[in-house]
C-alpha cells in the first residue's frame, strides 16, 4: 500500500536525529561485515588471478603448496618430456622448473620482519606469466647474483629498492629490476635465477614445475599420465585451482572472523533499533489507535512498523556499504597461512557482497522491529485513542 | 407521515469493566433507536458511560450482552477483523483532538480511509477533492496538520470521516479542543452533513451549545440512558 509506505518513510524522516543515530549503529556493523568479506574476496581474487587456466602446476603429492614441495631433477626431466607442453616462440618448451623458499625481511615501516617468497625461476618463467611487467631495471642475468623484486616488496621492505642489495643464502643479491604483477601474488615475491638460488640455499630439488598446455583440453590427458606414472611422486593441477586452494584457509578464517564479529556487533545494533522502534510505538500510540479505528487491520499496522524498521536497516546498510566501498582503495599485506609468506591484496567489493550486506542490514532491521511492530499491532484501540 | 426507519437499534446493551478483580458496570440495559439522518447528542457527567456507548456503536469495543444493529448488520457478533472491515465502510470518526496523522498532508489524511476500498487512484483523488471542498479546505490539501489551525484540522478530520460516505458518523467531543468561533464552524458543518446530506450523527459532548445543534438529546448517568432535561440557553449565547 503506497500510503502506508510513505507513512513509514516520513515517520523516519520526521525523527531525523533518532533515525540517523540508529542507522549509524547499523551502518557500523554493516561496514565491519562488508569489510571483512571484502578482505576475504580480495585475497581470493588476488590468488586466483595469480594463476592462468592454461598453466599446469606440478608439485610433490600431498605437499599442499610449493613451499612444502620437492621434485628431484630426475622426476623434473620426466615431466619435461610430456608431449602436451606448449612450445614457445623461441622453439623451446614452455616449462619452468622453479624453487620456492621463504626468508624473513625487515619491513619498511616498522622494525618487524615478515616472510617473503624467493622464487628461483627458469628462462620460461616470465613467458608463462604474461601479466608480469618490468617496471624498472631489467631481468636478472643468468649466472649472476641478481634478483628482481615485486612492486609490493620494493615498497614494503628495507633494502629491496632498485640497485640496493639484500643478503640471504650467504650471499649478497643486487636488486636489478622491479616488476609489477598486477593484483596477483607474484607482486609479493622476489625472483632470481633458479640455478643460482638452489646452491645458495643448498637445495638439491626443485619446488615446483610450471608448464603451459598446447591445448586447454590436454589437461585431461596429461594430468592422469603424470599422476599415474610409477616413476613420479607428483600431482598436477591447473594453476587457477592451485591458487584457489592456497587462498581457501585464509579466506575461510577471515569469513568466520567477520561473521563472529558482526554477530556480536549486530546484537547491539538490533537492540538500538528495537529501542528506537519501541519509542516510535510509544509516541505514536494515538496514531495507531486512529488507524485501527479507521479500519486498518492489525496486519496493516504490523506491516507499517516493520516497513519502518526495514527502512532503518536499509539506510544503515547503504551507509555502511558506502563507507566500505572506499576500502577498495586500500591495499593490505598479511601472511598467508597456507604459504607462510607475505601477500599484498586489496579489499574487493562485488555485487554478491552488496547483496549479502544489504540482506544482513535488512535482517537487523527486521529483528529490531518485529517485537515493537507486534506491540503496535496489538494495542487496544480505545486505550490507544485515549493517548491523543 | 410514517417515521423514518431506525438505522441504529440498540437493545438491552450491557457493558462492564473489570478492575482489580471487580466488575464495574458502565452501561445497564441500554435501549436506543436512532433514525436515519438523525443528529443525536449524548450528554452526561464524566464517567457516565457516554464514550463507552459511542465506542460500542462505532464497533471499537465489545459489549458484554445485548444487541447493536446498524443498518441490517448485527455488529456485536462480528470478530475483530470483521469489525475493522465494517468500520472502514460504515463509520466515520470525528475525535476531540482531530487525530490527524502528522506526517501526512491534509489530502493524504482524507485519503487514508479510501486506501481500504477498491477505488482506483483517480477515483480516490476525486473523492478526496469533493470531501475537502465540502469542508472548504480545497486550498489546503497539501498542508500538513501542523500548518493548519485547530478548526481547520477538525474540518480535515470531518472530511476524512465523510469521504467513504459512511452510514454513521460518530463524534467524541468534536468541539472540546476548539475556540468558540471554530466550534461554531464545526457544528455548522455537522448540521449541514445531517440536514443536507442525510448523515446519521451520534455525538458525545459536554458543550450545551453543541448539544443544542442536535435533533435529539439523550442523557446518560450512572449507565442509565434517559431523555435529557431541556438545556437552558446561557445568557451569553
Amino acid at each position: 500500500m503506497n500510503l502506508l509506505f510513505f507513512y513509514s518513510l516520513r515517520n523516519l524522516l520526521t525523527r531525523r536525529l533518532t533515525t540517523a543515530l540508529t542507522a549509524l549503529g547499523m551502518a557500523l556493523v554493516v561496514f565491519v561485515f562488508a569489510a571483512i568479506i571484502m578482505l576475504a574476496e580480495g585475497l581470493q581474487k588476488t590468488l586466483i588471478d595469480t594463476g592462468s587456466y592454461d598453466n599446469v602446476v606440478v608439485i610433490r603429492k600431498s605437499s599442499g603448496s610449493e613451499v612444502q614441495s620437492g621434485i628431484d631433477r630426475v622426476q623434473a626431466s620426466i615431466v619435461e618430456t610430456q608431449p602436451e607442453i606448449a612450445m614457445g616462440q623461441d622453439g623451446r618448451p614452455m616449462i619452468a622448473k622453479e624453487m620456492v623458499v621463504l626468508i624473513t625481511l625487515e619491513k619498511q615501516d616498522a622494525a618487524t620482519r615478515s616472510n617473503v617468497v624467493i622464487r628461483g625461476v627458469s628462462p620460461a618463467s616470465l613467458a608463462l606469466r604474461p601479466q608480469i611487467r618490468i617496471l624498472a631495471g631489467r631481468l636478472p642475468a643468468s649466472g649472476a647474483s641478481e634478483i628482481m623484486v615485486g612492486k609490493s616488496i620494493a615498497t614494503g621492505f628495507k633494502g629491496a629498492g632498485l640497485e640496493e642489495s639484500l643478503v640471504f643464502g650467504m650471499r649478497s643479491w643486487r636488486v636489478v629490476g622491479i616488476f609489477d604483477a598486477g593484483s596477483t601474488g607474484y607482486s609479493s615475491e622476489i625472483w632470481g635465477d633458479v640455478d643460482q638460488l638452489m646452491p645458495a640455499f643448498r637445495r638439491p630439488v626443485y619446488s615446483s614445475i610450471l608448464f603451459n598446455l598446447r591445448n586447454t583440453d590436454d589437461f585431461e590427458t596429461v594430468q592422469p599420465r603424470i599422476q599415474n606414472d610409477p616413476r613420479l611422486t607428483v600431482e598436477a593441477k591447473r594453476e587457477t585451482v592451485y591458487y584457489k586452494e592456497q587462498s581457501e584457509a585464509m579466506a575461510t578464517f577471515l569469513r568466520i572472523l567477520g561473521l563472529s564479529l558482526t554477530i556480536v556487533f549486530s546484537i547491539g545494533a538490533v537492540v538500538g533499533a528495537m529501542i528506537t522502534m519501541y519509542a516510535a510505538v510509544a509516541t505514536r500510540t494515538a496514531e495507531i489507535g486512529t488507524l485501527r479505528a479507521l479500519g486498518f487491520t492489525q496486519a496493516a499496522i504490523l506491516t507499517a512498523f516493520l516497513l519502518e524498521s526495514l527502512f532503518l536497516g536499509a539506510i544503515g546498510g547503504c551507509a555502511g556499504l558506502f563507507f566500505a566501498s572506499f576500502l577498495q582503495f586500500i591495499t593490505v599485506s598479511t601472511t598467508n597461512f597456507q604459504t607462510f609468506s607475505e601477500l599484498a591484496f586489496s579489499f574487493r567489493l562485488t555485487p554478491g557482497i552488496v547483496i549479502k550486506s544489504l540482506s544482513f542490514s535488512l535482517i537487523m532491521g527486521f529483528a529490531g522491529g518485529v517485537l515493537p511492530a507486534f506491540r503496535a499491532s496489538r494495542l487496544n484501540i480505545i486505550t490507544a485513542l485515549r493517548e491523543a | 407521515m410514517p417515521s423514518k426507519r431506525p438505522v441504529i437499534e440498540i437493545t438491552d446493551l450491557v457493558k462492564s469493566y473489570r478492575r482489580g478483580g471487580q466488575s464495574i458496570p458502565v452501561l445497564e440495559n441500554i435501549c436506543l433507536k436512532i433514525e436515519e439522518g438523525e443528529f443525536l447528542a449524548l450528554m452526561g457527567p464524566s464517567g457516565s458511560g457516554k464514550s463507552t456507548l459511542l465506542n460500542l456503536i462505532a464497533g471499537l469495543d465489545q459489549a458484554d450482552s445485548g444487541s447493536i444493529r446498524v443498518g441490517d448488520r448485527e455488529i456485536t457478533v462480528l470478530s475483530e477483523s470483521e469489525l475493522a472491515r465494517w468500520r472502514a465502510g460504515h463509520v466515520g470518526f470525528i475525535f476531540q483532538f482531530y487525530n490527524l496523522i502528522p506526517v501526512l498532508t491534509a489530502f493524504e489524511n482524507v485519503e487514508l480511509p479510501l486506501m481500504l476500498t477498491r477505488l482506483s487512484k483517480k477515483a480516490r483523488k476525486s473523492h478526496v477533492a469533493t470531501a475537502l471542498s465540502l469542508v472548504s479546505l480545497s486550498d489546503r490539501m497539501d498542508h500538513y496538520p501542523r500548518q493548519l489551525s485547530g478548526g481547520q484540522q477538525q474540518r480535515v478530520a470531518i472530511a476524512r470521516a465523510v469521504v467513504t460516505d459512511p452510514t454513521l458518523l460518530v463524534a467524541d467531543e468534536p468541539t472540546g479542543d476548539l475556540d468558540r468561533h471554530s466550534a461554531d464552524e464545526v457544528l455548522q458543518l455537522m448540521d449541514q452533513l445531517c440536514t443536507e446530506l442525510g448523515k446519521t450523527i451520534v455525538m458525545v459532548t459536554h458543550d450545551p451549545r453543541a448539544a443544542r445543534k442536535s435533533h435529539t438529546l439523550k442523557y446518560l448517568e450512572k449507565g442509565v440512558l434517559t431523555d435529557a432535561p431541556q438545556i437552558a440557553a446561557p445568557e451569553c449565547l
